[in-house]
């Protein structure tokens, strides 16, 4: 999480933008200073480096046109869309090119019937919803960033959100990805019909972290907006018993519309925040949604409360109309600034774990912030195992980021070692490349990196992010925990 | 390692080191789907059983041998299912094989295809290393998404030991519906149906009958009823005439003219081509029984955004996948060198060249 400020070498950048400046307008390629600096970091803004050169293509050609020049030139590109990503992904190289995707941002085909959308890889996810509002449908994935984020993102990062549980991730709402290769072939994956022939090069490229091919085109599927949605928020005089009740809605065949989970520390940090009216003296609070037909929703609204009950909530409170259902929403949408304002900095970490796991993971993190002299408030997506666990520290204490470091990377491997993964939603990238080497085998890199190289023979798409090289897993120095076992179960881990 | 994953292993890396082919094969129930069959056959039903069931987390962990029947089975004893409700074609069908073969039933329409519910393989590759990806949780973004890129590669990537499932709820109650439309007004009533928020699980239509299937709450299948209309199947009538789409048993996959499978945009207009019809998955999926020449339907398929397989029957000479643009032909044949460098895997199942 240290700064760093890459050096860049002048002559090879006059030279990348001059040959840049060949094919692209003049505007459209930056080197100066004072106009790079906007991109030297994402939303991980802890990871910081100047980009060599910033190229804006305008259209697929000229998109095109970069890539056929830095590979000819063998210079790297990071693709970055709107640059909220959580993870480094879009972390700019002072040896590379740094392609913003900011000048493709139009709805090129919106199709009611067959209820598809065609757009430009830096349209904003929440205007695709909006352009189809009026057809009563919407794109399902939302990250908490939608107004922000664009689609170009969502496909490289896999992006999730608070529906994910019923309507799935960005993966299974794409249906086709236009693309060019680093060879500057243009390739299409996938198709506007449910399947295309050979293999699923879509999946492999959705969440791939702009390291296989840089999109230039998503025709994403648009799904019928609910007559209405209702919410429930339950809340709990113990942490494992809100746990619990998450499984035991599954247990009942219950699959929420949002299933999310925060824990007291979070709850009062939002409630300072936003006033979404929470019961402050609650150990966690539940957020459980319902959305279909009226008579749907009546239905399970009933079996959900009656669930919520026997599992032990304290206080159950049922939307009762549409202003009530958001302020309930507000809250938890509003958790990471509010965790913001609380703290000069915080830490979000994305680990997934089976749920019936919560608890344990819950006790753990409450052990590390005692070992570690650092609070942690906990969101997490509870109906998919996602946590989102903060950890407040000032950036500006080097022993307090060290320590940052060191209490999230204990919380990642502990999520491997509970049969999850180190990141559910936000991406690898820069952020817990070195926790790759504790999820997966050297053969298993080896293999990740053999899939880019089918892409990427050159390597030069995103290097250094997501696949960590077997040395730098070696000066890691983390053991791969295999399959969920950890080194020596026999000791106890804190 | 268990001895059955410690002998396929030590066979593939012999095969390996010596060049001898294998075919990769569990129940032999889909040797007729593909290119050709290339290679002495590689049985994975030694590997068979449930590694990790938990009903709560939504997720089935199972070995690649283990027969599909059978993991349906203990899913329905808890009250889940795999929502994709992938055919079987007969009795044998492995887990493996149906993951490999990468094909869905007719709830795919609204549940989303196999590939959708997986979220993570163990294999071994062409070198017999004993590889994972993804995992048992359902958000899972560390490393490329190999597990989706393994459904539907035909055992041509790699064996597959474990696959871990997601698993929905079986549906509280379903109800099937007849009307008779012709076909462009089924399409687009399909289509319109996509469009509205209603409990449609599953669509047939074929020689003037549209059949469809509601699931879902109670409340839910009765207010969809009144707005579709139609006549209610009886429930034993409509179970049998579900399977028969999925398991290709309806009397419309009897004759032996070669069958191809359509696949297209859902509001595509009719293909237009002699011979009988059945369209599925709202629109989608066109299984078209026709002796017609293979470019003229590949060619019709492709210019309504779509592709063609030859999937059943005919003259596979014609090429039973539709071709590759060649920069995605490259890629493929990258993959494949790398999962399986010596090319031993399945030769020729999918296209001729790998």
């Amino acid at each position: 999480m240290s700064m760093r400020m890459g050096s860049i070498d002048a002559s090879r950048q006059a030279e990348v933008a001059a040959r840049l400046r060949q094919t692209l307008p003049e505007a459209s390629v930056l080197h100066d200073e004072e106009d790079t600096r906007p991109y030297e970091c994402d939303g991980l803004s802890a990871y910081r480096e100047l980009p060599m050169v910033v190229a804006l293509p305008a259209n697929e050609g000229e998109v095109q046109a970069v890539l056929k020049t830095c590979n000819d030139l063998n210079v790297k590109v990071i693709a970055r869309g709107a640059g909220t990503g959580l993870s480094g992904g879009a972390l700019p190289s002072g040896e590379g090119v740094l392609l913003s995707t900011a000048k493709m941002g139009k709805i090129l085909h919106l199709d009611p019937v067959a209820r598809t959308a065609r757009v430009q890889p830096g349209v904003r996810n929440l205007s695709i919803t909006e352009a189809a509002a009026p057809y009563g449908l919407y794109f399902a994935p939302d990250p908490s960033s939608q107004i922000a984020c664009t689609i170009g993102g969502n496909v490289a990062e896999n992006a999730g959100g608070v529906h994910c549980l019923k309507y799935g991730l960005t993966v299974h709402n794409v249906m086709r990805v236009r693309g060019v290769t680093i060879a500057g072939d243009v390739v299409e994956l996938g198709a506007e019909a449910l399947d295309a022939p050979g293999y699923d090069l879509l999946a492999a490229v959705v969440g791939s972290e702009g390291m296989l091919a840089v999109i230039t085109e998503v025709t994403v599927r648009l799904i019928p907006k609910p007559e209405l949605a209702q919410c429930i928020l339950a809340a709990y005089d113990d942490v494992e018993k809100a746990g619990n009740a998450v499984a035991d809605m599954i247990a009942v065949g219950i699959i929420p519309a949002g299933l999310e989970m925060m824990d007291q520390p979070a709850t009062r940090a939002v409630e300072e925040f936003v006033h979404a009216n929470y019961p402050l003296d609650a150990k966690a609070i539940l957020l459980c949604e319902s959305d279909g037909t009226p008579e749907e929703v009546a239905e399970e609204i009933e079996r959900m409360t009656e669930v919520l009950r026997r599992s032990g909530a304290t206080e159950i409170r049922v939307s009762r109309d549409e202003a009530e259902r958001l302020k309930f929403w507000a809250g938890r949408k509003a958790a990471f600034p509010a965790v913001g304002r609380i703290s000069p900095d915080y830490y979000c970490m994305d680990g997934t774990i089976p749920r019936r796991r919560l608890g344990e993971m819950l006790h753990a993190i409450a052990e590390l912030e005692k070992k570690y002299r650092l609070r942690c408030p906990n969101v997490f997506h509870a109906g998919d195992g996602n946590l989102h666990p903060l950890i407040l520290f000032d950036a500006n204490d080097p022993d307090e980021l060290h320590r940052t470091e060191q209490f999230a990377a204990e919380v990642l491997e502990l999520s491997v070692a509970f049969g999850g993964t180190v990141t559910g939603e936000h991406g690898v990238g820069i952020e817990k490349i070195n926790q790759m080497c504790v999820q997966f085998s050297p053969d298993e890199l080896e293999m990740f990196r053999g899939v880019k190289r089918a892409f990427d023979p050159p390597g030069l798409l995103n290097p250094d992010k997501n696949i960590p090289t077997l040395h730098r897993c070696a000066e890691y120095g983390k053991m791969h925990v295999h399959r969920g076992q950890l080194p020596h179960p026999e000791l106890p881990r804190f | 390692m268990s001895d059955a994953v410690t002998a396929l292993a030590a066979t593939l890396r012999a095969a390996a080191e010596s060049g001898r082919r294998l075919r990769v094969r569990g129940g032999g129930t889909k040797d007729f789907y593909g290119q050709s069959l290339d290679g002495e056959v590689l049985d994975t039903r030694s590997n068979a059983g449930i590694v990790a069931y938990e009903p709560t987390e939504l997720v089935v962990t199972v070995r690649g041998g283990t027969r599909l029947a059978e993991l349906e089975a203990v899913l329905a004893e808890k009250g889940q299912m795999l929502a994709f409700e992938p055919p079987h074609f007969g009795a044998d069908a492995t887990v493996g094989g149906a993951v490999a073969a990468g094909l869905s039933g007719p709830r795919r329409q609204s549940a989303g295809a196999l590939r959708d519910f997986v979220l993570g393989v163990r294999i071994l590759d062409g070198g017999g290393r004993d590889l994972s990806f993804g995992g048992q949780v359902m958000k899972n973004v560390a490393g490329y998404d190999v597990s989706r890129l393994l459904a539907g590669s035909l055992g041509t990537l790699g064996v597959i030991l474990e696959v871990s499932l997601k698993v929905l709820p079986v549906p509280v109650t379903e109800t099937t519906l007849r009307l008779e439309l012709p076909e462009d007004k089924a399409i687009e009533t399909m289509n319109r149906w996509g469009g509205k928020p209603l409990p449609v699980s599953a669509t047939a239509w074929t020689g003037g009958d549209l059949g469809v299937r509601l699931s879902g709450a109670e409340a839910a299948v009765r207010a969809a009823r009144a707005k579709i209309g139609g006549e209610v199947v009886d429930d034993a009538r409509a179970r049998a005439f579900w399977t028969g789409i999925r398991e290709h048993t309806d009397p419309f996959f009897g004759p032996s003219v070669p069958l191809w499978r359509v696949s297209v945009p859902s509001a595509a207009a009719s293909i237009g081509i002699p011979g009988d019809q059945l369209v599925e998955w709202g629109g989608s999926l066109r299984w078209l029984a026709t002796g017609a020449d293979a470019r003229v339907i590949r060619d019709l398929a492709a210019k309504a955004g779509g592709h063609a397989t030859l999937f059943r029957g005919g003259d596979k000479a014609v090429g039973v996948f539709h071709p590759l643009a060649p920069a995605i032909a490259r890629i493929h044949a990258n993959l494949k060198r790398e999962f399986d460098p010596q090319g031993i895997l399945n030769r020729g199942r999918m296209y001729p060249d790998f």
